[in-house]
């Protein structure tokens, strides 16, 4: 068996870790083991290191899909240099690599929507397109429980909205 | 500008003080931002690495946050020594001080703040306090960042938020840390249960350099992982509950100590003193555990008049690069050498402390 991260020496690190209810393993040759901090259990997750793996077949996949090869217009990213490093090459890389990156995210983080700070000239209009999208969402709740009376005041809240997002 | 001139002596900056810092060292909060579309310093060439930062540079120099005069300089400006004592305080990371040309850093003159340009993101800003302080350290790196977004194009996506080179730093960009000091926990072999239940709520537990490196002298740091789908203040508040508790749990487990098993405890204490002033050769790793205990010892009332302050500023200059820079030649030192001369170092100082005494008989009935 060779190792996972450079796919050259034996691999003789076996790491087995439950991840968001899914058993992932992981083989690594000694070196890639050191270097991934493996042998400091305190300072190590399994999560981690699976995101270089995990980000890369994800992205693949997707890529796969969509006839492969993406790259990046902007930077010149490939699908490749993601795959290898698991970072992305430039802000655009994340509209190329869309496809791919929510699975990637979910068991990263808490979310996969940010909350929080929001630069201030986009401050606003953010503001609005995200009461815009919960408006929305209920509306949609409030009709496929047929409780029109809601309905029509969520549907008067809207109009309200969009009309200040068009100022 | 030079940066040996600029910095603060290692016995004022072990002056400073905070809250909670007979177990907290420091706090931190960094925020990754990037320009939009540029592309990021691990991808760039080095003439679009070279653009990035003649936009950054003139635009965090001048912010206010910064003073009238801090330290601005690209990194290829550093010799090694330098670098490697910036890293030893804590102000640039271990990757950025590999950088050269195309990276720089601003500091300012508290050393409260220091912004990187091009490490793994284009900025990476960072606020630290002595003891914990985290919620002051993000509303000051807050306020640099409110007033850098009005000057520079941040890259930012409604969905995402701050877009990062790394995924793992997407969203809100924050990484929000602390620095403890937990003897008590070690020696009441509580520590790896306690690191478990850490990393349950999220948070990752890591030795005294950042990522991958070794919990030596006790000192552990403790930070989120997750930035996003949770706001900056949810994540410094929750860190700070978290941290509370691990206060609460090592100044527990001290007492416990001093009351189950004060032998085991003075002894440690004392043996520890002993070589620290004795000893003519000591590597870097036994004297961060050694010192780790002569804090202990002062926090406990051994040492009686000695001040915390001292054991921080034996810490920091027993480090590799602090210790070059106290040798008369400033010559890169053989790690024998360097061995033997940390441990003339520290007989030289100790000679300022007395020997342990047990401590006096102190409410131990009365603490929780």
């Amino acid at each position: 068996m060779t190792c996972q991260f450079c796919k050259q020496k034996d691999a003789t690190v076996h790491l087995t870790q439950i991840v968001e209810n899914e058993v992932k393993k992981v083989d690594l040759c000694e070196a890639c083991a050191k270097e991934k901090g493996v042998n400091d259990p305190a300072g190590f997750s399994l999560a981690d290191l699976l995101l270089g793996l995990g980000a890369s077949q994800q992205i693949e996949e997707a890529g796969e899909a969509k006839g492969g090869g993406l790259r990046c217009a902007n930077c010149g990213y490939t699908q490749a240099d993601f795959k290898k490093s698991g970072r992305l090459g430039c802000s655009d890389c994340y509209d190329v690599f869309a496809d791919g990156l929510d699975p990637l995210l979910k068991p990263m983080h808490k979310g996969i929507r940010h909350k929080g700070k929001v630069p201030g000239p986009l401050r606003r209009a953010t503001d609005l397109n995200q009461q815009l999208l919960s408006l929305e969402k209920d509306l949609q709740g409030a009709i496929s429980r047929e409780d029109f009376e809601r309905a029509a005041q969520l549907r008067d809240q809207l109009k309200v909205v969009r009309a200040s997002a068009k100022t | 500008m030079n940066i040996l001139e600029f910095l603060i002596s290692p016995a004022e900056a072990s002056r400073r003080t905070g809250p909670n810092d007979r177990i907290v060292f420091s706090s931190r909060v960094r925020l990754a931002r990037n320009l939009k579309s540029h592309p990021f310093p691990g991808h760039a060439k080095k003439a679009d690495r070279i653009k990035a930062y003649e936009i950054l540079f003139p635009a965090i120099r001048s912010l206010p946050q910064m003073g009238p005069e801090p330290f601005a300089e690209s990194l290829e400006k550093l010799t090694p020594l330098d670098k490697q004592i910036l890293v030893e305080r804590h102000l640039v990371s271990r990757e950025h001080a590999a950088k050269g040309a195309g990276s720089g850093l601003i500091l300012n003159r508290e050393e409260t703040l220091s912004v990187m340009i091009n490490e793994e993101d284009h900025l990476r800003m960072q606020s630290l306090r002595p003891g914990l302080q985290l919620r002051q350290a993000w509303l000051s790196i807050d306020a640099v960042d409110s007033d850098l977004e009005t000057r520079l194009d941040i890259s930012f996506s409604e969905k995402y938020g701050y877009l990062t080179a790394c995924p793992t730093n997407l969203g809100t960009g924050i990484r929000v840390s602390a620095m403890l000091h937990l003897p008590g926990l070690v020696l009441g072999e509580q520590i790896n249960q306690i690191i478990q239940a850490v990393n349950k709520l999220g948070l990752a537990v890591r030795g005294l350099y950042g990522e991958g490196t070794e919990a030596l002298g006790n000192i552990f740091q403790v930070s989120n992982q997750m930035t996003l789908g949770e706001a900056e203040n949810e994540i410094v508040e929750r860190i700070n509950k978290v941290l509370l508790q691990l206060v609460e749990h090592e100044e527990n487990a001290r007492q416990s100590l001093l009351e189950k098993k004060p032998k085991v405890l003075f002894n440690h204490i004392g043996r520890a003193y002993g070589v620290l002033a004795n000893a003519h050769t000591v590597s870097s790793k036994e004297t961060m555990n050694l010192l780790s205990l002569l804090r202990l010892g002062v926090d406990i009332g051994m040492f009686a008049q000695t001040p915390k302050a001292l054991v921080d500023e034996l810490f920091l200059i027993s480090q590799p690069a602090h210790l070059q820079l106290n040798h008369p030649d400033r010559e890169k030192l053989a790690a024998e050498d360097r061995d033997i001369f940390r441990a003339d170092l520290l007989r030289g100082r100790m000679k300022s402390v007395p020997t342990p005494q047990e401590p006096p008989a102190r409410s131990s009935e009365t603490a929780v």
